[in-house]
């Protein structure tokens, strides 16, 4: 078994500043966009065969506690990440929403699966077409059920989106109209 | 009336007493339910008086889907039954068209199907151990088996290129023989996998820790796990040795040697230690179906009724038969028996059945899914009652309710 | 082993009991299908259970039959002791399918029956609870019948064009 040292681990890189004795100047966003996507604490909405590719994605073989995702939180008051995993079927749809209302700006959703994306092979009275009927989200990860390779890079891409943010997104006026096509204040 | 100023009197006073309950909403979204079902639980203090479960969150209409689809497209809709335990689900299915259409399946394809769904109950029931122990504390061994659960997906992929909605098999056998890579891996699971098993069985069985806390926790006695239709590992526990691979043994489960562990109270411990001995079990039915696919020609993998059974594919670009062929099943032209047609297999949560009724056509005219996990999450609300609030939890999870099989 | 089969002998006990109930007798793929009248099947099947130790209720669903104006309720049981099962149908009227409840001799019934009335709209007298079980609780319409689509009508966003409807 080969030993891991220390030079294979691959550490963040800071962003661009300017840097002298004592002091290293950067600009705000940058430095906390870097923060917030190394730290993102995502909620595992997983409903059904998705989900059971998640556990597969947390254990120890794909482990996605490297990019910072160790703490899972169930509440959505102390949640990131919404990471909607599985069929949402139309009586689940308010209670995904009043999970998603309850989340802290700022907030990202992750639509795992073609069933949360689009309502996958099940076009059916009874399931919801695609969560962004109800809520906005922002990567859509397709599969069925996607391997974790894939779900791994739908985290990637979020932490790009969380990385070059702006501050003041979640306050402008295109933000605030988009919600309002949802009907979430 | 005197009025006196004794403090005594006020003991004379009759006090009226009323019990307040509170009610608590477990559900749908809780990181202790094991999928998406709601219990309000009334409860005094701690303990549990009454709860009313609400399903219905992840409702699919597969059986709806079903009447749209011909018989090989509705494969992949069984597979999210019980998501976990795929394969079972997807052989279960095809035996039953293949009773329907009276397709005679060669013996080494039937040891075949028995180590694909071995395998697979074998993975059920990983799930199902290491979230008891990670409900009770104990997050390790789900860390440790996990990783050979990879290991049984790994071998999936070999056979059918798919992890976990697997779509595995053919009606009629199987879509391609099992290559030599996907015996080899078989052979390293088998060597490898009962060590981390010992491990996992040394954390838990005699841990004095799990054990109290299992211990008569969620009892059911045999009498009410009849009434109530349990089949299947629930069943077990409670005493009633009642395994469809024995009392009506399909895919040649009656040349194999394997007992049927039996519990004695019902209990959570109970149902954890069944599905230990379950799936040291599958090990030695896998060790047996191998030894018996050696003694059989090694080129079968599908039966040869080209009527019903797609040709390879080699043949459907050079051989006219096998292009007529091809071109019947798929367009539907073949002539599908009338009838109707009951099939169980056992699953990981028991016995998981088929109700087909063909009416000529290429898709069924009804088909119902006799779903365990559906019929005896009822009994749920009369197991907690008088329980306390985290014990009605790993009930719930150790009775292995998959939420795909509870709505379908 | 006995000369006359188990199946015979049901049929025969059956006969003696309930002749006038029994509508048609046949076992499709070696399953004895008995099909009888509606109005004394919970007696038929408490009977079954009490005589003949048919103790465990397999299944229990329904199934329409648009050109024949009726809805079937299937009912499958098992008896462990002698591994044998058997299946039983009654035909209800389209327009006001009305049975009893099972919940009185199996308690199993209980979210099966919800499950046939959510589907078909079968009413079962004298359930506990008969509400909808896995659609939503202010749907009005019965969706397994064969005149409701599959598909949810009011999307606006698919070409039916591009899907071969």
């Amino acid at each position: 078994m080969e030993t891991v040292s220390l030079n294979n681990v691959k550490v963040s890189e800071a962003p661009d500043g300017i840097e002298g004795a004592g002091f290293f100047a950067t600009s705000l966003e940058k430095a906390v966009g870097m923060a917030r996507k190394n730290s993102i604490w995502p909620l595992p909405f997983a409903t059904s065969c998705c989900g059971i590719e998640f556990m597969a994605t947390m254990g120890s073989h794909y482990d996605l506690a490297r990019f910072g995702a160790e703490r899972l939180s169930f509440s959505p008051r102390q949640a990131d990440l919404l990471m909607v995993m599985g069929t949402i079927a139309k009586k689940m749809g308010p209670i995904l929403r009043q999970v998603y209302e309850q989340m802290a700006e700022p907030r990202w959703v992750l639509s795992v699966g073609a069933c949360a994306s689009s309502g996958g092979i099940f076009d059916t009275y009874s399931v919801l077409q695609g969560i962004d009927r109800i809520i906005p989200v922002d990567v859509y990860v397709p599969g069925c059920p996607p391997r974790p390779e894939q779900i791994i890079d739908g985290i990637l891409n979020i932490q790009k989106l969380v990385e070059s943010e702006s501050l003041r997104r979640r306050d402008s006026a295109e933000y605030k109209a988009m919600l309002n096509k949802y009907g979430i204040e | 009336m005197e009025q006196t100023t004794n403090t005594s009197a006020l003991s004379d006073i009759p006090v009226k007493e009323e019990k307040q309950y509170s009610y608590l909403n477990l559900g749908p979204t809780h990181p202790a339910t094991h999928g998406i079902f709601q219990n309000v639980l009334k409860m005094d203090g701690e303990i549990i008086v009454e709860a009313t479960p609400t399903i219905g969150y992840i409702h699919r209409a597969f059986e709806k889907l079903a009447e749209r689809r011909p018989f090989y497209q509705i494969t992949p809709i069984t597979d999210r039954l019980n998501y976990c335990s795929s394969p079972i689900n997807n052989m279960g299915w095809h035996m039953t068209v293949e009773k329907l259409l009276g397709i005679e399946i060669p013996k080494r394809v039937q040891y075949l199907r028995v180590i694909i769904m071995e395998l697979s109950r074998i993975a059920d029931h990983i799930i199902c151990n290491t979230i008891i122990g990670q409900d009770v504390g104990a997050t390790t061994g789900f860390l440790y088996l996990f990783q050979y659960r990879e290991r049984i997906y790994e071998i999936f992929e070999e056979i059918c290129g798919a992890r976990l909605t697997t779509n595995i098999g053919r009606i009629g056998g199987l879509e391609r023989n099992f290559s030599d890579k996907a015996w080899d891996k078989i052979d390293q699971f088998l060597i490898d996998f009962p060590i981390a098993f010992k491990e996992f069985s040394n954390l838990l069985e005699r841990n004095r820790i799990f054990m109290d806390r299992t211990i008569n926790c969620g009892p059911l006695s045999a009498e009410m796990a009849l009434a109530y239709s349990f089949s299947g590992p629930n069943l077990r526990a409670a005493g009633v040795d009642y395994d469809v691979r024995v009392m009506n043994p399909y895919s040649s489960y009656d040349e194999f040697d394997f007992i049927v562990p039996v519990g004695t109270q019902g209990d959570t411990y109970d149902r954890f230690m069944v599905r230990q001995q379950e799936m040291h079990q599958s090990l030695s039915i896998i060790h047996q179906a191998i030894a018996k696919v050696k003694k059989e020609p090694s080129d079968i993998y599908r039966a040869d009724v080209p009527e019903y059974v797609l040709p390879p594919k080699e043949d459907v670009y050079n051989d006219m038969e096998a292009l007529i062929y091809h071109f019947k099943n798929i367009m539907g032209e073949t002539d599908i028996p009338k009838g109707e047609v009951y099939h169980s297999v056992e699953g990981g949560n028991g016995e998981l059945g088929f109700y087909l009724i063909s009416d000529g056509g290429r898709q069924p005219y009804r088909l119902h899914f006799r779903r365990p996990c559906f019929i005896f999450y009822q009994a749920y609300p009369e197991m907690i009652k008088g329980a306390m609030l985290s014990d009605a939890i790993i009930t719930m999870s150790s009775m292995n309710v998959i939420a795909g099989e509870l709505d379908a | 082993m006995e000369e006359v089969s188990t199946e015979d002998k049901i049929i025969t006990v059956l006969k003696e009991n309930f002749a006038d109930e029994i509508v048609n007798i046949e076992s499709p793929y070696n399953f004895l299908t008995i099909t009888l009248k509606p109005e004394k099947i919970i007696s038929i099947i408490k009977f079954l259970y009490d005589q003949e130790r048919y103790q465990y209720l397999t299944t229990l669903s329904g199934i329409h039959f648009p050109d024949q104006k009726s809805i079937v309720v299937m009912y499958q049981l098992h008896n462990l002791f002698a591994n044998k099962r058997i299946r039983l149908k009654i035909y209800l009227p389209e327009e006001n399918p009305v049975t009893s409840t099972l919940t009185t001799v199996f308690p199993a019934a209980n979210w099966m029956e919800r499950e046939t009335y959510d589907f078909f709209g079968v009413i079962f007298e004298g359930h506990p609870n008969l509400k909808r079980i896995l659609n939503v609780e202010d749907m009005i319409i019965f969706p397994l019948r064969k005149e409701y689509p599959l598909e949810d009508q009011t999307r606006e966003d698919k070409n039916n064009k591009m899907f071969g409807r």
